[in-house]
Formats: structure tokens, C-alpha cells, sequence
């Protein structure tokens, strides 16, 4: 379970957040979502330990990770893994030796187990013989794989995602948002992702909370979305003319 | 204000730095592929640059000695001292802060702006440790090798210049670099060159770690890291002059 508790920051004179306080459970898919500038990426930063707020706390179970030492953080790290929007996998490295690069970095694994369990969390991500290829040389959605793969790779308790989906096309987002589901609901994680797809919203919103203008305004599960009559999520989820005229159709049913 | 900023925050950097790894054989292995970027990927150059240096060298004392009572030999002598003492360390290591620091900026920098310093964070890594003491222990050994090939280098092409071209019997020469060693002058080579090792790797690492925004900030950075390494570079040269020469 993390928790965010009055969570405020500020970029010079602009407040960014003003004073979030939020859960997010274990085992379940915690959803941040809002519009481009609501504060979302700010947020997860913060949550995963890359900004510091400017001030309010985060708690991973009953750790303040907001007062930790640069040392300590990095311990309470080894129990974290991230998925990044351009998934940030090392270009000089091969896939084998990304997903590998925290095992050789913190373990005392041997090369045949190291070698092993990379090869397991592949065959997770469904992307089995990609081992000697570069970043390079694979697909977007093959990156987000990867990406997926690194970051379970230390069995971690918990599991951030910034726009899983974006540059995907439809079919891959899906895929990548069961995958993530099914990791987390397998490995009892906590998971927080940062969208602002529609599809995730409905598809594996366990725990959303939508931000807007750095004030967290609704929070709520994929079930209550379609009934909520927020104006603000409302305005959100049916920002597109698309999903207007399904909604229109279906009220006039 | 701006250069106190600098100075706290680029001193902060290495400190951090200083800490013990978290795995010693993972910083071993990317000290080694270091040493080898900056080495081996720049003998070449260095060597280049050298055989002119030597050889403009010796044709200018050459052209400046004619027509006087000085002894030619001293050619030699004074071909192998500029290089010892002044061009070797200065010259190779101003044109390493172009090469080499300009190089590591830009890769720093890249990795930030790819969140691949982000994504070590998040395991747990000490990025200012990994991504910059590898590359310091490897300057400080690898540099001063080069600055050594290139000393050697330049007494090469003052050869060349003024013994083929008959202008200098090659006895004359030799007895030139053989003549008035100073032993510690090859310690002010080795002084100059570690220090300026140490000062080019660590202005261009702390210029790539801190690149925020795009391409244009990223090739900032990199032409940052290369003007003051060459001014820090220079600067430390006069320093070390007056310290180790006693003058």
C-alpha cells in the first residue's frame, strides 16, 4: 500500500499539486489520470521517490519514504520497479543484459541463474529469443515489453507506470494493460499508472484518482465512473465526440 | 552568484560520487570500456596532433636558432623539455576536453533526457557514482598514458622535421634530447596531465548530468563541458607552473 498525504509542490511560484492525499492499494491497479498539465507525471515523481514535494508525506506500508536518506531511498528502491512513457532501456545494451542490469548490479546470482531468470520474465512478457537483440531492433510495443520485464525482474512490492499505452496502437495497449494487470494482481503489487487512455480507465481501473489543476477532484473505480455524475470526470472520460454520441445513443435507449 | 551555484552543486556531485559501490566487478567492467573509449579511441588523434607539434617545434628553434652561436643539438633539448613540461599535458588535454569530455556530456546528458538516469535511480543505483567515478579513475590512468605517447610522439616528428630534411645531423639530435634531463620535469608531465584528466572528465560529467530540456540544451551542455575544461585546463597550467617550478 503506498499513501500520499497532503502532498503539495511548487516549481518556483507555480503550485503544481496542492495538497493530494490518496491511497493506493495492494494488489490492485491504481490509476492517476487527468488532463495534460493536471499534475500527473509531478504526482508519480513524487510517489516513486524523483521529486521531493515541497511538502506532505509518502508512505510505502508504514515507511515515510519522504523522510528518508538518499541511502535509505535507494534501499526501499530495490523494492520498486518502473515502467517509463519512452521506456528508457539502455541503447548500448542488448535486451538481455537491460533486464539483467539490476540483477548483475544488486545480486550474487550466478550468470546461469541471472540468465534464467531473465528468461522467465521474458517468457512472462511473452517475448521469448529476443535476448541478443538491441532496443534498437525491436517494436514499440516489444519496448514496453522489455520495459515491463526489467521492472518485474527483482520481484518488486511496487510497480509505477507513466503512460504505459501512449504510442501504442489500440490492439498493443490492450495487451500491455492485461499484462501489467495480470502482474500485479499475480504478485499482489501495488501499482500506480499514469494515463490518460480511456481503455485503461474502464479496462483495469481498480482505484482511480483523476486530477485536475493539481487538486485530486473524484476518485473512484472503473464501475463508478460510468455512474458518477462529476462534472469534471464526466467532462474527462467524454472529452471525445466519439465516446459523446455513445453516451448520447445510450441515454436515449 | 551563478559560479558559487556551480561550484556547490558540481562539488556535491562528486561527493556524492565518493561512496562505496553497490557492486565492485559491475564499476570494474564500465572502468575498463572507459579506458578503453578514451585510450585506445584516441591514440590516434593524439598521436597525430603530436608528430606536428614536435615537428613545428623543432623547425621554428630550428628557424630561430640559425645564424646564432647556440648549438643546434639544442634543438633536441629544447623539442623534448616544450613537449615534456608544456605541450604534451596542455595541448593533448585541451584537444581531449574536445574529444573526450564533449563525448561524455553528450552521453550523460543524452541518458537524462532519456530518463535512463531516472530508470537507475529507481533500481537503486547511484547514478552520480556509476555514470562518473568509472569515467574519472579512467581519465586519470588512461590520459596521462596518451599525454606520455604523445610527449615521446613529438620528439618523433621533431626528428623528422629537421634530420631527413638535413638541416640536423641525427647525432646532433639525439645528443639534443639526451642532454640536460631533468627527471622532474617528467613529474610536472604527470602532475599536469592527472590534473587536467580529473578536470575535463569531471566539468563535462557534471555539464551532461544536469542537461534539462531538448537537443539545443544537450548541445549546450556539450560545448559548455569543452570551453571550461580548456579554461579550467589552462588556468591550472599557469597554477601548476608556479607551484612546481617555484618561479
Amino acid at each position: 500500500m503506498i499513501r500520499a498525504e497532503n502532498i503539495r509542490k511548487s516549481f518556483g511560484e507555480t503550485e503544481v499539486l496542492k495538497g493530494i492525499t490518496h491511497t493506493f492499494e495492494s494488489g490492485k491497479c491504481n490509476l492517476i489520470i487527468g488532463r495534460s498539465g493536471a499534475g500527473k507525471t509531478v504526482m508519480l515523481k513524487i510517489l516513486v521517490g524523483l521529486f521531493q514535494p515541497t511538502s506532505g508525506n509518502v508512505w510505502y506500508n508504514d515507511t515515510n519514504v519522504s523522510s528518508l536518506t538518499k541511502k535509505e531511498l535507494r534501499q526501499i528502491r530495490m523494492q520498486v520497479g518502473m515502467l517509463f512513457q519512452g521506456s528508457a532501456l539502455f541503447d548500448s545494451m542488448t535486451v538481455e543484459e537491460n533486464i539483467r542490469f539490476p540483477l548483475d548490479m544488486f545480486t550474487s546470482k550466478t550468470l546461469k541463474e541471472k540468465k534464467n531468470r531473465v528468461n522467465e520474465v521474458l517468457e512472462r512478457v511473452q517475448l521469448e529469443g529476443v535476448n541478443k537483440k538491441y532496443p534498437s531492433e525491436t517494436s514499440g510495443g516489444m519496448q514496453k515489453r522489455i520495459g515491463i520485464a526489467r521492472s518485474i525482474v527483482m520481484e518488486p512490492k511496487y510497480l509505477f507506470c507513466d503512460e504505459p499505452n501512449s504510442g501504442l496502437d489500440p490492439k498493443t495497449a490492450l495487451l500491455i494493460d492485461e499484462l501489467i494487470a495480470d502482474i500485479t494482481y499475480e504478485n499482489n503489487i501495488t501499482t500506480v499508472i499514469n494515463t490518460h487512455d480511456m481503455n485503461s480507465v474502464m479496462g483495469i481501473g481498480d482505484n482511480i484518482a483523476l486530477l485536475h489543476l493539481g487538486k485530486l477532484v473524484w476518485t473512484g473505480n472503473k464501475k463508478e465512473v460510468m455512474e458518477s455524475d462529476d462534472e469534471l470526470l464526466q467532462a474527462f472520460i467524454f472529452a471525445s465526440p466519439f465516446l459523446q454520441r455513445l453516451r448520447d445513443a445510450a441515454i436515449a435507449k | 552568484m551563478n559560479i558559487f551555484y556551480h561550484l556547490g552543486r558540481f562539488l556535491t556531485l562528486l561527493g556524492s560520487g565518493f561512496t562505496r559501490p553497490e557492486n565492485l566487478r559491475m564499476y570494474w567492467k564500465e572502468t575498463l570500456r572507459q579506458m578503453d573509449d578514451i585510450g585506445v579511441g584516441s591514440v590516434i588523434i593524439v598521436a597525430l596532433i603530436a608528430i606536428f607539434m614536435g615537428a613545428v617545434a623543432a623547425l621554428q628553434f630550428a628557424y630561430q636558432l640559425s645564424g646564432q652561436l647556440i648549438p643546434l643539438y639544442y634543438i633536441g633539448y629544447i623539442v623534448r623539455d616544450l613537449a615534456i613540461i608544456e605541450s604534451a599535458p596542455t595541448i593533448t588535454c585541451l584537444v581531449l576536453a574536445g574529444k573526450v569530455g564533449s563525448n561524455m556530456a553528450a552521453e550523460i546528458g543524452g541518458m537524462r533526457q532519456k530518463e535512463h538516469i531516472d530508470a537507475m535511480e529507481i533500481m537503486g543505483v547511484n547514478t552520480a557514482s556509476y555514470l562518473i567515478i568509472p569515467k574519472l579513475i579512467a581519465a586519470v590512468i588512461v590520459i596521462p598514458l596518451l599525454v606520455t605517447i604523445a610527449a615521446c610522439v613529438a620528439m618523433v616528428g621533431g626528428y623528422l622535421a629537421v634530420v631527413p630534411t638535413g638541416y640536423l645531423a641525427d647525432v646532433d639530435y639525439l645528443r639534443g634530447l639526451t642532454a640536460f634531463f631533468v627527471p622532474y620535469n617528467v613529474f610536472i608531465m604527470y602532475v599536469k596531465s592527472t590534473t587536467f584528466a580529473f578536470l575535463l572528465t569531471a566539468v563535462s560529467c557534471y555539464q551532461g548530468y544536469y542537461v534539462t530540456g531538448g537537443s539545443v540544451e544537450l548541445g549546450k551542455a556539450s560545448t559548455n563541458a569543452v570551453v571550461i575544461s580548456n579554461i579550467l585546463i589552462l588556468f591550472s597550467d599557469y597554477l601548476i607552473a608556479v607551484l612546481l617550478t617555484g618561479y
